[in-house]
């Protein structure tokens, strides 16, 4: 092969090889770091992934909320209108988050089926609902679609 | 009537943006001079009229006629005058009527600052971005109207987001869009000259001015939504990998490859197709990020209104520009040759890798951004992809990306062997690692993450001086001979030297970050990264338009008292809705950060979170020498000079 052609080849086989190595790479960070969505329906429905984070939307259950006097710990249940998660965090809540608020939560289910929160997201608007928990919301309740 | 004459100068714009993209092109392809001369006056007849119509919008807000919906949505009497006219872009109306005074901004530079290129071809680079102004002058129109009135007149506004009554939004989204906008120069410039045939160094000559120029903003400001996240949002992150981020950043990515990728195609004549390419991705993935923000696709700060009628619009624009360059670009690109050769020891295949990589790390980010959108257009299920995924994704590309960074400054043109450069190299290596271990065994603690960065960082600054220092050879270093060196050097070496700081910033402080929420009653105090935060109580406030809690923190160090910060709470009136006022004792390695969440239990006390950054300024200051570097290299004289 001419040493020019045979040069480039190289380069292109280089390249090639290292497009692959790090399309690869992302496609298994990818995999590993999805999270999925779930209702409190599906996660009281054992849907939800045990050993793996998972984000959570409802709305926050009225007169649920209790924040523990000498430490950031809080305790809230999140509901779709149909079942009931209890979520547990510390740390501090975003500004809009209220009662009777749609938010999302990201965490673990630990072994007794409690959701421990590593975030927390209310959107700022109190108008606001997140489409995905608006959605949830819908399926539960359809006189929320003709309003 | 100022809002009807408003509405008035838009349509005038419109119908100047229809002879700017008509006549010029019909002129070029005839060869009609008179139909080309049009081009200047009526992208300078489009920018004033938008201008005229922007300034209308400001006046409405200025003198609070809350008869026009847009400002009745977004403005109130009590708001300060500097936010009701920043009040203006605050929303989805009035940011679409900036996007297109920005594009006309650029247009009219362009009619102006380039007289030293033939008419024919700044005929057809105008008459491109005359059909973007039509697009955007249509979308406004016809689905997004500033100027539309309401009956009956609301008394009082329903006031601006109390998240964007701050200094960041007069200067955040002006900066962002002449950057995202920018890009549509170098676009325009590609599409004119795969329509001329043309595709030489010339055309790359005039290009690199102008993409840098549009880097320079993006960079700028991309780095000011940064900061404004970190003290703003109110919980110290500096980058969130939100969709709307990604969406300015990939961008900003293809635009950094276009920038190298220009660089090899006007001094070397190589990679022209691939350099045409890159400038429609650049302006097409702007193009996507204000879909993706506009449409209400996203959940994010910054999606205003989700409105289908809007997001569809987008997209078909989006799909008609991206469709017809590429059906241009096929037809164009067989006819392209490379009119010189490189051996595989090059400064041609640095290039090279570095566009490979840049655009693999936009690809790696859409596929991010994107996917949990097709997913759910698709209705196979609601997924999110987080943080980690770019972080795990992002860092390996950009190692070898920063560490051939140097190696490319040096290489040369062509040919070259690493022989030549080994000792060297090899040299410079060892002393940056030294430092690099050094500088980790400063820090609190010893991880890999930190020698990586500081090494890379070392590693750069040190090639860079070298590289300079060349320039000197067996000559001693004078002011005569500092001038002589072209701005396109050092802004080459600058904006090189921004990203170690860059890195440095950036690393630090994901690794020696610590970040505490902790429930305070007044008098007591919490130790923090060897800082003591005592908090002693909080009293009321009452600002113009909000009343709130101010918390007294006080910092110290062995003793010494360090700073006192006043973290805020407040309550804006209006929308009822609460903020966070983080208070920052900001310095050169580490920054102090205090901010309110909720009053806790009966004694007065509150929660609070407690950051203690090193090194987080390096992040901006950074991107502030890379942008400064940007700046330099544009504007060298040698774009000035004739053809």
């Amino acid at each position: 092969m001419h040493p020019l052609r045979k040069r480039r080849l190289i380069l292109v086989i280089t390249m090639i090889f290292g497009i692959a190595v790090a399309v690869n790479f992302a496609l298994v960070a990818f995999n590993e770091n999805l999270m999925f969505f779930f209702t409190p329906t599906d996660v009281q429905a054992g849907k939800a992934p045990k050993d793996r984070l998972f984000r959570m939307g409802g709305m926050v259950v009225t007169g649920s909320v209790k924040k523990a006097a000498d430490s950031v710990d809080v305790a809230f249940d999140l509901t779709d209108n149909e079942k009931n998660v209890t979520v547990k965090y510390t740390g501090i809540l975003p500004d809009l988050f209220r009662e009777g608020q749609g938010i999302i939560a990201s965490g673990k289910l630990n072994d007794k089926g409690v959701f421990v929160a590593e975030e927390v997201l209310a959107k700022h608007d109190e108008n606001y609902m997140p489409p995905e928990v608006a959605a949830t919301m819908k399926k539960k309740k359809p006189a929320y679609t003709d309003k | 009537m100022i809002p009807e004459f408003g509405q008035f100068a838009l349509v005038v714009a419109l119908v100047s943006a229809l002879i700017q993209s008509t006549l010029p092109f019909i002129g070029a392809a005839k060869n009609i001079p008179a139909w080309i001369s049009v081009a200047r006056p009526a992208a300078q007849a489009q920018f004033i009229s938008l201008a005229v119509s922007f300034a209308c919008l400001v006046y409405v807000f200025i003198q609070n006629d809350f008869s026009v919906l847009y400002a009745a949505q977004n403005s109130n009497t009590k708001l300060p005058i500097e936010f009701r006219i920043s009040a203006v872009w605050g929303a989805h109306e009035g940011s679409l009527l900036l996007w297109a005074l920005t594009l006309g901004t650029w247009t009219y530079a362009v009619s102006v600052f380039s007289k030293k290129i033939p008419d024919v071809m700044i005929a057809r680079v105008l008459g491109v971005m005359g059909i973007i102004s039509i697009g955007f002058i249509l979308f406004i129109l016809m689905t997004s109207n500033p100027f539309a009135r309401i009956f009956p007149v609301p008394i009082e506004g329903r006031d601006l987001n109390p998240l964007l009554q701050d200094f960041g939004l007069i200067i955040h989204p002006p900066m962002l869009y002449m950057g995202y906008v920018g890009l549509s120069v170098a676009f325009a410039f590609a599409i004119a000259a795969m329509l001329a045939g043309r595709l030489d160094a010339a055309w790359a000559r005039w290009s690199r001015p102008w993409t840098s120029i549009a880097w320079v903003f993006l960079t700028i400001g991309i780095a000011l939504g940064s900061w404004w996240a970190y003290y703003e949002l109110g919980w110290g992150g500096w980058w969130f990998w939100d969709p709307v981020e990604n969406a300015s950043f990939m961008p900003w990515l293809v635009a950094t490859a276009l920038i190298h990728s220009l660089a090899a195609t006007e001094k070397r004549g190589v990679f022209k197709a691939w350099t045409v390419l890159l400038a429609v991705f650049a302006f097409s993935l702007s193009l996507l990020g204000t879909f993706l923000v506009r449409s209400g696709v996203l959940t994010s700060v910054h999606s205003f209104a989700s409105d289908p009628e809007r997001g569809l619009f987008i997209l078909i624009f989006l799909i008609l520009v991206v469709g017809s360059s590429l059906v241009l670009y096929a037809w164009r690109a067989p006819a392209i040759k490379s009119t010189s050769k490189f051996k595989f020891i090059s400064k041609e295949t640095a290039l090279l890798l570095n566009n490979v990589l840049l655009v693999v790390a936009a690809g790696t980010i859409l596929l991010g951004t994107l996917y949990p959108l097709v997913i759910d257009a698709l209705s196979l299920g609601k997924i999110s992809v987080g943080p980690p995924y770019f972080n795990s994704v992002f860092v390996p590309i950009m190692v070898p990306l920063v560490a051939l960074m140097a190696i490319g400054v040096l290489i040369r043109w062509k040919e070259d062997n690493l022989q030549r450069m080994k000792k060297h190299l090899l040299t410079y290596f060892v002393i940056s690692l030294a430092l690099g271990l050094l500088g980790t065994w400063m820090m609190p603690s010893f991880t890999f993450s930190a020698v990586i960065a500081i090494t890379l960082a070392w590693w750069v600054v040190l090639n860079m001086s070298y590289h300079f220092m060349l320039r000197f050879k067996n000559k001693a270093v004078s002011w005569q001979g500092l001038k002589t060196i072209p701005r396109a050097i050092y802004g080459m070496h600058i904006a090189h030297i921004g990203i170690a700081v860059f890195t440095i910033g950036v690393t630090l402080t994901s690794v020696y970050s610590t970040e505490k929420d902790v429930m305070l009653t007044p008098g007591e105090s919490y130790s923090l990264a060897g800082y003591d935060f005592k908090f002693s109580g909080s009293n009321k406030i009452v600002g113009p338009n909000y009343q709130g809690e101010r918390g007294h923190v006080t910092v110290t160090q062995d003793g010494n008292v360090i700073a006192k910060l006043e973290p805020e709470k407040r309550i804006y009136t209006v929308q009822r809705s609460p903020m966070t006022e983080a208070a920052i004792d900001a310095g050169i390695t580490r920054d102090l950060f205090v901010a309110m969440g909720e009053p806790r239990g009966k004694d007065g006390g509150w929660a609070l979170r407690l950051y203690h950054k090193p090194f987080i300024r390096w992040i901006w200051l950074g991107s502030l020498i890379m942008g400064f570097g940007g700046l330099l290299a544009a504007t060298d004289k040698r774009y000035r000079k004739a053809k």
